[in-house]
């Protein structure tokens, strides 16, 4: 199996005055197709790993390759173009830019790839059908449910079929019944060419995933696999 | 695997936000339009009214005028009478014309007013070349002609007409000139350049000299000079005009005369400029201010972007963009207001609307660049936040 994501003795320490250590030398090496659950109790470093794998954070010590790129040597213009490649990005507050219609907040995604207009709506509106928010794409965010904008918020992470999507807790904002739906959406993402990577501490999240890192005190206590 | 910005994207994006927050956008904008407005406003105004003076400057610039000092009594004397044949001798003179003030003459609307009230009118003789040389038009008639110069017929001075109280001319149109009635038959436009003309009443030389005892010599010589040549014939006129007196005679351009107006009716320009340079400082302020408070709500938007790809600059460029276009509106706009408050204030003084091209142009340049620079520190702010700080953000 290929490894999209290697992380070798990652630590990451905030500077003072919070001094915290968020993360201790982590090694973890993430394969293409993988679906993986990062778990962990509050303040375990979830997201601060979930930063350093999508590169909006620069860990303090050791080094993070991303397809095979070590990202500590790059500068930011680099680091920004393996985002607008090779990672999509799914949040907890969805994140959607209200002054644009879904299909817009979708092909948004792809703006930073240099894409024509045409070309990133074409992508958008497959995306959005892909998530089966094909009917709903004049309307504004704001005249979505919790779950439709979630919805959009994933269509907007894979309308570039990148082979990374990191999500971070998804379900945190939606009911029980609307989260579960968005779990099987999520796990249906990974592909021969796409690994997940989830952050939660949704146990049906982490069900849904084949493999669950553990996090605890900003290091991996568990790493398991179900197959 | 780079991640690039399109143009027309990064246009797209400066425009959106303003769009997405109307009410903000259109009051900042106001801010540099009311600048921009004064500003154009200023340079056009100042253009309407010194454009008349610069047209007539450009068409005296080679008159100059030529006369002999004053008697102790305060009247002209006279020069000698070969004068302006001597002067039409010199290679560079295009055009001469002479005038003399006719002492004892008054002009009164009719024998009935009291001989003291002269309204300040004086008698010239003319020559029919005056109304060439000095380029003067006429307001009603025509000037004086071959009949003019065998019969009484007199050519008013714009505000000698006007004091006289003649506006429309008809056949039986007379002044009573000299103890007789004379036949007004034109009157003339305001003369800038020789304004001792407006005050007068003119009568040819034959006339003046069989009725009313004039002794023929000028008193006062205009003419015109090739433009290259004007200071050279200047110099050498009071020996051609008076060889036996050369130090009598003065010689004046009458062109800088309008030079001193139009510096006079410009002096406000440059304070005017710089009260509406402050007002555009302001309102860059403004705008400045804005972007930053645009910059501290939208910091889940920067983040969302950094996490979608864009680099730093990517993210500077959109606010920079957005500034540059709140102020490009309130450019346009100003330019706008400015050219109609122009065209209202030349209007209202009778001046040509004037609105130089560089005005405008100036105007919507001033903005975007004060647009620009006050997006500069608000973008920068916006591309250092760290992505993931801002993501975190509400």
């Amino acid at each position: 199996m290929t490894a999209v994501l290697e992380l070798r003795s990652v630590g990451k320490t905030y500077p003072p005055p919070t001094a915290i250590t968020a993360l201790a030398n982590v090694d973890l090496t993430v394969g293409l197709g993988e679906t993986v659950s990062i778990t962990g109790p509050s303040g375990s470093g979830k997201s601060t790993l979930l930063n350093v794998l999508g590169t909006l954070e620069r860990p303090s010590t050791g080094t993070v390759r991303i397809g095979g790129t070590d990202t500590s040597t790059i500068p930011d213009r680099q680091l920004s173009g393996l985002r607008a490649w090779r990672i999509g990005f799914v949040f907890q507050e969805f994140h959607l830019l209200e002054h644009l219609t879904v299909l817009d907040n979708v092909a948004t995604g792809l703006i930073y790839r240099g894409l024509s207009l045409r070309s990133r709506r074409d992508a958008a509106a497959s995306a959005l059908r892909r998530v089966g928010l094909g009917s709903r794409v004049t309307h504004r965010p704001s005249r979505l449910s919790g779950g439709e904008r979630q919805r959009a918020a994933i269509a907007r992470a894979i309308a570039g079929e990148p082979q990374i999507i990191l999500a971070d807790e998804p379900t945190g904002n939606l009911d029980s019944a609307t989260g579960a739906e968005i779990i099987r959406l999520i796990a249906g993402l990974a592909g021969p060419r796409t690994t997940v990577i989830v952050i939660t501490h949704d146990i049906a999240v982490a069900a849904a995933m084949r493999r669950d890192v553990r996090l605890h005190d900003g290091r991996i206590v568990r790493d398991t696999r179900t197959d | 695997m780079r991640s690039r910005l399109r143009l027309r994207d990064a246009f797209a994006l400066g425009a959106v936000g303003l769009r997405a927050r109307r009410v903000r956008s259109a009051l900042s904008a106001l801010g540099i339009a009311v600048a921009i407005a004064a500003l154009v406003a200023v340079l056009g105004i100042a253009a309407s009214a010194k454009a008349d003076l610069l047209a007539q400057l450009g068409a005296e610039g080679n008159l100059l005028t030529l006369a002999a000092g004053q008697t102790f009594t305060g009247n002209p004397t006279p020069l000698p009478a070969t004068a302006e044949q001597m002067i039409k001798a010199v290679p560079p003179v295009r055009e001469v014309t002479a005038v003399s003030v006719v002492h004892q003459a008054t002009v009164r609307r009719s024998a009935a007013i009291p001989v003291i009230q002269t309204g300040g009118i004086s008698v010239l003789a003319a020559e029919p070349s005056l109304l060439e040389t000095l380029s003067a038009t006429m307001l009603r008639g025509h000037f004086l002609d071959s009949i003019a110069q065998r019969y009484p017929e007199v050519v008013l001075g714009y505000s000698a007409a006007q004091n006289l109280g003649v506006g429309t001319l008809t056949a039986a149109t007379q002044v009573y000139l000299g103890g007789t009635y004379f036949v007004v038959v034109g009157i003339l436009t305001p003369v800038s350049v020789a304004p001792e003309i407006d005050d007068a009443a003119l009568v040819s030389f034959p006339v003046a000299v069989s009725r009313l005892n004039l002794d023929d010599r000028p008193t006062r010589v205009y003419l015109r000079a090739d433009p290259d040549q004007v200071a050279a014939v200047a110099a050498v006129l009071p020996f051609t005009a008076s060889p036996a007196e050369p130090e009598a005679v003065e010689v004046r351009r009458p062109s800088d005369i309008l030079v001193a107006r139009i510096a006079a009716r410009t002096a406000f320009v440059s304070l005017f400029l710089g009260l509406g340079a402050v007002t555009l400082l302001v309102s860059g302020v403004g705008i400045a201010n804005i972007m930053l408070i645009s910059v501290l709500e939208r910091r889940s938007e920067i983040g969302l972007r950094r996490a979608l790809g864009a680099r730093g600059g990517h993210v500077a460029t959109q606010f920079v963009l957005e500034a540059a276009a709140l102020a490009a509106i309130g450019g346009i706009l100003g330019v706008a207001l400015g050219c109609l408050a122009t065209a209202v204030v030349a209007h209202a003084g009778g001046n040509p609307i004037t609105i130089p091209p560089s005005a405008p142009l100036a105007g919507l340049g001033a903005a975007i660049a004060v647009g620009v620079l006050a997006g500069v520190y608000p973008a920068a702010r916006a591309a250092r936040l760290s992505p993931a700080d801002a993501l975190r953000a509400p």
